[in-house]
This record gives structure tokens, C-alpha cells and sequence, in this order.
């Protein structure tokens, strides 16, 4: 099976210029794959780090050392020392994000912020609005929404609308940070089934989920950040 | 005579005529380029005509027959007194015949007699730079004309039609020369311009305040800026001369009384009265006639 | 993903007697991209931004331009009309001040049409359409377009201007400070429309800034200035949440929240 994602010796600290220039570290030493098809859930205590790996891996954090391997259009990238445009046209192209809150842009309709990932890869603007509009009703976005922009809707909402935007393209990598956390029952439900059929696609998906149900369902795997956790070493 | 003798031949020394003669030539060889010259300071005020009297200065012979114009007429202030100039420190043949000339100079208007081959019309030019009014800048300008960006000036006639409905613009209407520079064809009304294209006379413009001198040689393309779809039209009028009865030239609106009277007649005095030796009669003049026969 | 850049920039060095302007620039912008300049007044980043656009002439360095040809050429070797034509078909400059960018005495139609004016348009209807077509896409309301930008407000007058700079569809845009004297509510919705017209337009644009909130709104890549020199220069997410120098880290800590 094939392995879009190769994480591997990675370090990563914070230099606080601004407090004398202590230095924070946050995770060493990470080292890990996800596979196509595979369902990957970061785990461990808030803090430990399992937000800052996936903004590394997206090239939102920069790394001190290590390489962030992905496979994209068949070249393999290291994310940590791409250039700018490289790690864009990751991003595009390659690995998708969910974030836990949506970064709203004032004026445009939902349902256009959602076919927007598809637009920029070239899709025809009717057909990626036809394919966001399906995704909209599967997560129950009730339809009167669709063109307003989303910047006044509640949490559970946008969340939705944030959610349709990140499972709409067909990257190959989905890294997904509490997709579900102001979801009910139902919806989460849904994001279940998304992320179930995501994996039959064969996507790489690596994610954080607070909520148990959820992380049992989608969970192929655990990776315990705790293990990377400077503090442990300093325990040890 | 004796006042010839305080003079140089038509007033100005020779050092400044073959400087001024220079600037010509360059302009006639750059048709619509404004040539800089040492405009020097003439026997009258500005905005009577100084560069065009320093032009007719320094190219007027003995020989030359002159024939000066205001507004079209031979009877004005302003070309009495040019005409009179030339008179005293020249001593040349004056006209008002504009077929009888050599040289015409002109304030704001072109005759109407179509102009024959080795004529010369110097025109009087307050303001030579068509750019003036839309960039205040000279550098600027001159750099505009050095790289043919004239685009501005068509910013001028769209802002016209949009305001007005058409182009409004009916004196100094800009011309393009010789297919290269926008020149101000000085205050001649758009009338006039078709007569400067293709012209078989040689047209000189002075401008004295400005030190500027440009020239249109004979026989040069003169187009007058346009839209496709708003293309240049000149003057129509309605009624014929009310002197002579010509159609077809440009009439002055003359008020007779102050119960609202007025009339039209012709603005070039020579064509006037020459149709009117040749027996036409406009409506004011042909009862009179009658009554008089 | 093409892989001719549009702009080449190498070691462009600007220095006002002994005095440094800018540095040492180098970078390269590729088509559909968005470049921040940020730092803060007097770090150079207009400097930079004027000899990028051939305003100002750099005391050392190259700037090469890939032509509508697909050929490059260096900019500082241009003849002046052919960097004139540039400037006002493939390159558009959008300045802080709209007075600096517009005709304040010749109506807004004019104002947009001026350019395709210049490039030899000559049907007063076509340019009229091409005109109000503008104003409607920048959010002017068309029946303004006989009126002069002076009687317009402070942003209605930027987007005038940037419809200006937009209607020969250039392949370049400058801009310097484009939301600088406008009310938050107005910068807003400026931002929103630039944002949306390079994103239609493909356009690849520099935006020199103080405001990182722009910088983060409009930009793909970000470089940070100070005393002439470009000292951190990334993605701008990447800088914005991971500032690395001490000086970014001050400039981002100092915004209330972007």
C-alpha cells in the first residue's frame, strides 16, 4: 500500500525573541507514516503538541530539523524545506486541511467558500457548486444558508460549511484538527461516514479528535504524541 | 525713409532672423513639433500676434506681397496695426486680396479662398501645446509628444461627448500631422481645419510668448481627432451670407439692434466683398439694390 | 503550475548618497501570485516597491520582466517608451493616495477608459461599455460615471482607481498601501474586491503594507523589512503564525489579532 506520508526526526521549538529568547520546545524526535487508505488519530493530553504537527505538516509551522515527506505528484516534497509556492501547490493539489474554526471571508456565499479548493484546481465554477451544494445537504446545512455568507453563522454551522470544504477535492493527504467538536450527534455521524468513505478512496487521513466516539470509529491507529513530548524526556 | 534707416529690414537685426529661420526649417522638417526659439520682445504687447510678426519678420522679402487677417477680417485693430508695422519698417506691398498675397498672416482664421502653391500663411499662436490644459507639466508634455502618448487627449473629447452628447470642442480643435504629433491648430474654429490638410501653401505657426514655432509643409496629411462613432464634423449653418449670399464658409453673428436683429455674415471680409463685385447679393443687401436700381 | 517566473529580482540595492534605501533584494514572482512587502515606515519597503516598478532606479541589482512574448527582458534597460507602454498595459500601480492615481477633474468613465484611450481605442461606445462594466465589477454604481472622482468618497475613489489599473487586464499589479487611508469598515470591503479580482484575474500582484492584517487577507508570500533589509520571508501563514526573527515576532505580537 502506498505511503503519501513520511514524517521523520522531526523537531520543533519556539524561540521567544520578545522574553529574552527563551526557547520552547514542543515536540523532538517525530517519526511517523500514514498510509493510503488509513485513518491515523493523534492522541495524548491538550498541550502535548498535536495541533503544532499538523500545522508542520501543512508548512503552517516551520521545523527545526527532520523532513516532512510527501508524495506529490510523484515527487516526493519535503514540506519542511519547500519553498513557498511548493507547499502551495501541496496544498492545492496534495494535502488538505480542516481546521477546527472556519476563517470566514466576508461577502461570499457558503456555498461558493466551499466549492472554492475545487475552482482553484480548475474545476468549472457550476459543477464545483453542484458537487458543494451535495455536500452542504449531506451534512444537513439547512439549504436557505447556501448563499449567504457564513461569517453570522453559529459554531455548528460554520464548522459544517468548514467541513464541506475540506472533504470536496480529492487530496490524496486530509489532515483534519477536531473536525467534529461542535457537532451533534447526528452530523458527527455524517463526518463518520465522510471519513469512512475518504479511507475507501484511499486517502491518507491523519486527525485529532477529542470526542471518543467519533476517534473508536474513524481510528485505525493511535499515535500517542506524549512519546515525542520534550517533557517526557526531561522526566526520563 | 528715414525711419527705415533707424530699423533693420523688417525691424528684427539679421543674427535674430537666421535664428528664427532655423527654428522653421527644423519645423517644416519635423511637421506638427513644437521647435523652441528666442522669441525676443517685439514693439507690442503679448497676445497681439508677436511670434507670428517675429515669423512674417524673418521671412519677408522686398518682393512679398502681405495680407494680415483678424478673425478673417482686413479691417481689425489687430491687423491694421501688423499690416501698418510691416508698412513702416518693411516697406512692402500690403493686400487684403488673398489671392494677391504672398504671405497671409492670420489671427484665428484660415481664408476661404483655397491657398495655391507658394503662398504662406503664418499663423498667431497664444497657446501651442494641445497637452496644456490636461497635463500642466512641460516636461511631461514634451515627453508625451516624444513618445506619442496622446491617449489623453482623447480623454478630452470622450469627457465632451459624455457632458454634452458630441464633441463639443468647435476652436483649437486638436489635429493629428503627418500621421506623428497632436498640434493646436491655434484659435481657428474646427472650420478651418479640413483646409489645412493637404494645404499647397506652406503654414507657419508663431507663438511669441510661449517661444514656440511649428510648421505644416505643404501637401502634409492634418487629420482632426476623432471617434469611430463620433466622427469630426466642422460648422453648419443655416442661413447664406447675409452680404454676399455664400454657403458654405464660416458667417459671424452680427446684432443689429437691441430688439434681438442680428445677422450673418461672412467672417472672411476679402471673400465678402469680392463675391459682391461679382454681382451676388445675400438678403439684407438685395433690397437695397432693388431700391437703389 | 508554470514554471517561467514572471519578475526575476537579483541583489536590487538602493542607496540615497551613503545611506541604505533598500538591500540586497532578491526573489522571484511567479504568475497568480501575491506578494506582502510588510515593515514599518521607513524600512524601505516603498523604496523597494519603486524600483520594482521602475520608478525609481536601483543603484545595483536586475529586475527582469517575462513580455506578453514569453521573452524576459531587464527592466533597467528598457527604453523609456517601451517601459511607459508596460507600465499602463501589463502593469498596473495602485498608490495610497487615489489622488496620486487618478484625474480628479475628468469623470470616472474617463478615468477607466484613459488607458484603453491610449492603447488606440477609438469607439466612444465600446470604451463607455468596457467602462461602466468596470465601475459595476469595483462596485460603483454606473450612473456615476459622468461624475469626477472629487466628488467621491475616500473609497469609492480607490476602487475608481483600481478599475483604472484593471482595464487593460495586466498581468501585474503594484500596489502600494491600498487600504492605507480608509476607515476599517471601507478597508474591508476593499479587500474583499482586490481579493476577489485577483483571484478572477489570475493576477500576480507586490502589496506593500504595514497592515499584516492585509498582508494575511491578500497575499500567498510575505517578505518583512527592516532598515533596508528583507530579514524573514515565507508563506505567509507560515510567517504570520510562526514568526521566526525577533522583529516579526514583534510586529505580529503587536496587532491585536490577525
Amino acid at each position: 500500500m502506498a505511503t503519501p506520508l513520511v514524517v521523520s526526526e522531526v523537531f520543533k521549538s519556539f524561540t521567544m525573541h520578545l522574553r529574552d529568547g527563551i526557547k520552547l520546545p514542543v515536540v523532538n524526535d517525530v517519526s511517523f507514516s500514514v498510509a493510503s487508505g488509513e485513518c491515523v488519530v493523534l492522541g495524548g493530553p491538550s498541550g502535548i503538541g498535536k495541533s503544532s504537527i499538523l500545522k508542520m505538516l501543512y508548512g503552517n509551522y516551520a521545523v527545526d530539523s527532520g523532513q516532512i515527506l510527501v508524495d506529490h505528484k510523484d515527487r516526493l516534497i519535503d514540506i519542511a524545506r519547500a519553498d513557498p509556492r511548493t507547499v502551495l501547490d501541496v496544498r492545492r493539489h496534495t494535502m488538505g486541511y480542516v481546521s477546527q474554526f472556519l476563517r470566514t471571508v466576508p461577502r461570499v456565499a457558503a456555498v461558493d467558500v466551499v466549492a472554492e479548493p475545487l475552482v482553484a484546481r480548475g474545476v468549472e465554477a457550476t459543477e464545483a457548486r453542484k458537487k458543494a451544494a451535495e455536500l452542504l445537504a449531506k451534512l444537513n446545512l439547512p439549504q436557505e444558508l447556501w448563499s449567504l455568507p457564513p461569517a453570522t453563522f453559529s459554531g455548528g454551522e460554520q464548522q459544517r460549511v468548514n467541513i464541506a470544504r475540506g472533504f470536496i477535492t480529492s487530496h490524496r493527504i486530509l489532515l483534519l484538527d477536531e473536525p467534529t467538536a461542535s457537532l451533534d450527534a447526528v452530523n458527527r455521524q455524517v463526518v463518520v461516514e465522510m471519513i469512512a468513505g475518504k479511507k475507501r478512496e484511499g486517502v491518507a487521513l491523519l486527525g485529532i479528535f477529542h470526542d471518543e466516539e467519533v476517534r473508536e470509529a474513524v481510528a485505525d491507529r493511535i499515535l500517542d504524541v506524549t512519546q515525542f513530548s520534550p517533557r517526557k524526556a526531561v522526566a526520563a | 525713409m528715414t525711419d527705415l534707416a533707424t530699423y533693420n529690414f523688417a525691424y528684427l537685426d539679421e543674427q535674430t532672423k537666421r535664428m528664427i529661420r532655423r527654428a522653421i526649417l527644423k519645423a517644416i522638417a519635423i511637421p506638427g513639433y513644437q521647435v523652441p526659439f528666442a522669441s525676443r520682445e517685439m514693439p507690442m504687447p503679448y497676445g497681439w500676434g508677436t511670434g507670428g510678426v517675429q515669423v512674417t519678420a524673418s521671412i519677408i522679402g522686398p518682393e512679398d506681397v502681405l495680407k494680415v487677417i483678424d478673425q478673417g477680417a482686413d479691417d481689425t485693430t489687430n491687423a491694421v496695426s501688423i499690416r501698418a508695422f510691416f508698412q513702416k519698417v518693411a516697406n512692402v506691398a500690403v493686400t487684403t486680396h488673398t489671392k494677391d498675397a504672398t504671405i497671409i498672416q492670420t489671427r484665428h482664421r484660415i481664408p476661404e479662398q483655397k491657398l495655391a502653391e507658394g503662398q504662406i500663411l503664418v499663423y498667431q499662436v497664444p497657446i501651442p501645446e494641445p497637452l496644456r490644459f490636461l497635463e500642466p507639466r512641460e516636461t511631461e508634455t514634451r515627453k508625451m509628444h516624444a513618445l506619442e502618448e496622446y491617449g489623453l487627449m482623447h480623454v478630452k473629447l470622450y469627457e465632451d461627448i459624455a457632458h454634452n452628447g458630441r464633441i463639443s470642442k468647435t476652436y483649437a480643435y486638436p489635429v493629428k500631422v503627418a500621421g506623428r504629433y497632436v498640434m493646436d491648430p491655434s484659435p481657428t474654429p474646427k472650420f478651418d481645419n479640413p483646409k489645412m490638410h493637404l494645404s499647397e501653401a506652406l503654414q507657419l505657426f508663431g507663438a511669441g510668448r510661449e517661444k514656440r514655432i511649428y510648421a505644416v509643409p505643404p501637401y502634409t496629411e492634418v487629420v482632426s481627432l476623432d471617434f469611430e462613432d463620433y466622427p469630426f464634423e466642422i460648422q453648419k449653418f443655416e442661413q447664406p451670407c447675409a452680404l454676399c449670399g455664400a454657403e458654405g464658409v464660416y458667417l459671424d453673428e452680427v446684432v443689429l439692434d437691441d430688439k434681438g436683429g442680428r445677422m450673418f455674415v461672412c467672417s472672411d471680409t476679402d471673400h465678402c466683398e469680392e463675391r459682391r463685385e461679382h454681382g451676388h447679393a445675400g438678403a439684407m443687401l438685395a433690397p437695397s439694390k432693388e431700391a437703389a436700381e | 503550475m508554470t514554471d517561467t517566473p514572471l519578475l526575476k529580482v537579483s541583489g536590487v540595492s538602493k542607496f540615497y548618497g551613503s545611506r541604505i534605501g533598500c538591500k540586497g533584494v532578491s526573489f522571484d514572482l511567479w504568475p497568480g501570485e501575491v506578494l506582502a512587502i510588510v515593515g514599518e515606515s521607513g524600512s524601505g519597503k516603498t523604496t523597494l516597491l519603486n524600483c520594482l516598478s521602475t520608478r525609481l532606479i536601483p543603484t545595483t541589482g536586475s529586475v527582469e520582466y517575462r513580455m506578453r512574448d514569453g521573452n524576459f527582458r531587464d527592466l533597467y534597460h528598457m527604453g523609456e517608451a517601451e517601459r511607459r507602454f508596460l507600465m499602463r498595459t501589463d502593469w498596473g500601480f495602485v498608490h495610497q493616495n487615489p489622488v496620486d492615481g487618478l484625474r480628479m477633474t475628468v469623470s470616472a468613465g474617463a478615468n477607466v477608459g484613459e488607458r484603453l484611450m491610449a492603447i488606440g481605442d477609438r469607439h466612444y461606445g465600446k470604451i463607455r461599455e468596457t467602462a461602466s462594466d468596470w465601475l459595476a465589477r469595483v462596485e460603483i454604481s454606473t450612473d456615476r460615471i459622468d461624475d469626477q472622482p472629487r466628488a467621491f468618497s475616500g473609497g469609492m475613489r480607490q476602487r475608481l482607481q483600481i478599475a483604472r489599473n484593471l482595464v487593460t487586464h495586466p498581468r501585474l499589479v503594484f500596489m502600494d498601501e491600498p487600504t492605507g487611508g480608509l476607515d476599517v469598515s471601507v478597508q474591508a470591503r476593499l479587500l474583499d474586491l482586490v481579493r476577489g479580482l485577483v483571484n478572477d484575474l489570475g493576477l500576480s500582484a507586490i502589496v506593500v503594507t504595514h497592515d499584516l492584517a492585509v498582508a494575511r487577507l491578500l497575499s500567498h508570500r510575505m517578505m518583512v523589512m527592516k532598515d533596508g533589509h528583507v530579514i524573514e520571508h515565507g508563506l505567509t501563514d507560515r510567517v504570520l503564525d510562526d514568526p521566526r526573527e525577533p522583529y516579526t515576532q514583534l510586529l505580529v505580537s503587536s496587532i491585536l489579532q490577525v
